[in-house]
């Protein structure tokens, strides 16, 4: 397996506008920043309670990023581009790089 | 599950000792109930014990905890006896655990809610077929959600949820002050239909744990708030004072006072279901009298306990011995059973939960406690006047006697603040005081007191020996003695003083 994949889970409730929102959001980041060094498991909590209790996840969206290390947990329906690429470790930390925007 | 509009609200007992009475019958059942208090006021144990007391009662519960992690609640919990793992294991209690993670700060992108929580809580009541739910406490979800109409909006739906499922919920919240604002956020009352609220005050150095009901929608429950103690093994004990209703039995029945004298002048001995306070300065005699009234008792084939406050075992004993009563062997006999505890050891309350175990254990026909005053240094006025309300209205209920003492602060005259407070509930009042004659102190009894029966008016001398206590003549011409100014008075004016009423008869 590729050293530099990303793993990534992200909890959802159901077809909550904000879950909805979350999924496609993080599909679109993913096809525009990860190329395909990605997979996504999506968790609807509803359906996997068990899955929930077992990472202890208090609210949704919320997406983990398994691998590679460290972990990371970014909560929210995703919108803010900018955040999920910080807690992807896509933008290296303390350089001051600016994301072209659409 | 009930039907809230409709249906008369039921309620759950909850088997937390004195809250089902405090509450008419328990929790509102399928509702939610806030218990609000300060840092150590015990709402994670009332949380707790509600579990606790499900599961004794063949109901599952399940604890979502927002602040300590469960194994640190498994640890704590252990003291009062409650094994959660076990119960963990049997399916009866789960956890579901929302505390703090380790080096959890997540990144926020965007708007989020605790649909995930929600779902946890709900998966864990229907899979264990739990009929309570404690969540403690509801402030940290405020840690969790930045925005407080967000915070608003997730616990209706909390709330909503759990009205769904039709578990009877307590949540806990903090407060910051114990008279102030509900809780510290001012929403988490909203989401429940009741608040209770615990405290834990300090006043004259000392702790006093109170329980009040605020808001019971609805229903029924007593008012005001009532002193609650925290004891190992068994948790919360709520003392219900305005349980205690004055229906006890009076009887007939006179036992003796352990002195022939005192018996003459009480009218033939005390009544049995009696109240006694023996009042009087340090060394006038009040550890006699509790040791002649045991005597008199084990002498008439009755079990006899006493509870001594001042002095240890072994100088109780040593005494008994030197007014010619054998404690040891009528303890070995097990007509008589002597407890001796420090009152610094524990506070009032615990006190009084520990007399009515032994009381209710041993059995006895009658109790003394020696001496009230000294279990008045470690309280509050209030705790003081609850506890003495608390002990006469157990001992009546249990039908038996009891001879409380009681030291006055001066040696000659005075009243001290125990008698003040449970003059009005006793039956009987007997003082002992010293009267100061031509340079000599001697003793004096009277029967002040003595509901329902004729008594001795007189003042009279008494006296001890080897062989206990000898009560002899009244001082006729000595005026002033329960003032603490004894005054001879001439022969001549007692006899024409007398004369007097006499006439008038």
């Amino acid at each position: 397996m590729d050293m530099n994949r990303i793993v990534l889970r992200l909890y959802i409730t159901g077809n909550s506008v904000r879950s909805q929102q979350a999924i496609a959001n993080i599909y679109r980041i993913c096809q525009e920043d990860l190329g395909d060094q990605y997979n996504v498991e999506i968790i609807d909590v509803l359906e996997q309670p068990q899955r929930a209790e077992e990472e202890k996840i208090m609210v949704t969206p919320t997406l983990i990023k398994q691998l590679p290390p460290p972990l990371q947990r970014i909560i929210g329906d995703m919108s803010n581009t900018e955040k999920v690429l910080l807690g992807l470790d896509i933008v290296p930390e303390g350089l001051q790089v600016r994301l072209p925007e659409d | 599950m009930i039907d809230q509009e409709t249906d008369g609200i039921e309620k759950l007992e909850t088997g937390i000792p004195g809250f089902d009475f405090l509450s008419d019958g328990g929790l509102p059942l399928g509702r939610a109930t806030l218990i609000a208090g300060t840092a150590g006021s015990a709402k994670t144990i009332f949380a707790s014990q509600f579990l606790v007391e499900g599961i004794q009662r063949g109901e599952n519960g399940v604890f979502v905890t927002f602040e300590e992690p469960p194994k640190a609640l498994r640890k704590n919990m252990r003291g009062f006896g409650w094994d959660i793992q076990q119960w963990e294991n049997e399916g009866k209690w789960v956890f579901v655990d929302a505390s703090p993670q380790p080096g959890d700060r997540p990144i926020v992108s965007g708007e989020y809610d605790l649909g995930a929580l929600i779902a946890r809580i709900e998966h864990a009541v229907r899979k264990y077929k739990a009929s309570r739910i404690s969540l403690d406490s509801l402030g940290a979800i405020f840690s969790h959600l930045s925005d407080s109409a967000q915070v608003r909006s997730d616990l209706f739906r909390l709330a909503s949820a759990l009205r769904e499922l039709g578990v009877t919920a307590i949540m806990t919240a903090e407060r910051v002050e114990e008279y102030g604002e509900i809780s510290r956020y001012g929403v988490e009352e909203f989401v429940a239909d009741n608040v209770v609220i615990v405290r834990n005050v300090l006043a004259d150095e000392k702790r006093r744990r109170t329980i009040e009901i605020l808001k019971y929608r609805g229903t029924d429950h007593q008012k005001g708030e009532f002193p609650f103690t925290i004891i190992n093994k068994k948790g919360i004990v709520i003392i219900p004072l305005s349980a205690i209703e004055l229906e006890q039995k009076s009887s007939d029945i006179r036992i003796t006072s352990g002195s022939e004298e005192l018996d003459r002048m009480c009218g033939s001995g005390f009544f049995r279901d009696s109240i006694i306070l023996v009042s009087g300065a340090t060394g006038t005699g009040k550890t006699l009298m509790v040791t002649e009234f045991m005597d008199g008792g084990v002498a008439n084939g009755e079990r006899c306990l006493v509870f001594a406050f001042e002095e240890s075992r072994e100088q109780l004993i040593r005494n008994a011995t030197g007014w010619g009563v054998d404690f040891k062997q009528m303890e070995k006999e097990g007509k008589l059973k002597v407890v001796c505890r420090y009152p610094e050891t524990t506070n009032l309350e615990n006190h009084l939960i520990m007399m009515k175990d032994i009381i209710q254990e041993f059995k006895p026909n009658r109790v003394a406690v020696d001496s009230l005053s000294a279990l008045e240094r470690v309280s509050t006025l209030k705790s003081f006047r609850e506890f003495i309300i608390g002990l006469t209205s157990f001992i009546k209920q249990q039908e038996i006697g009891g001879l409380f003492t009681s030291t006055t602060p001066n040696l000659l005259g005075g009243a001290s603040i125990t008698d003040a407070h449970i003059s009005t509930i006793t039956d009987s009042i007997i003082l002992l005081r010293y009267v100061e004659m031509y340079g000599e102190m001697r003793r004096g009894i009277t029967v002040l007191k003595m509901r329902g029966s004729m008594h001795d008016k007189d003042i009279r001398e008494f006296s001890i020996d080897h062989q206990g206590m000898h009560i002899g003549k009244p001082f006729r011409n000595v005026t002033g003695i329960l003032a603490g100014t004894p005054m001879y008075t001439a022969q001549s004016e007692v006899e024409r003083l007398s004369g007097l009423f006499d006439e008038k008869i």
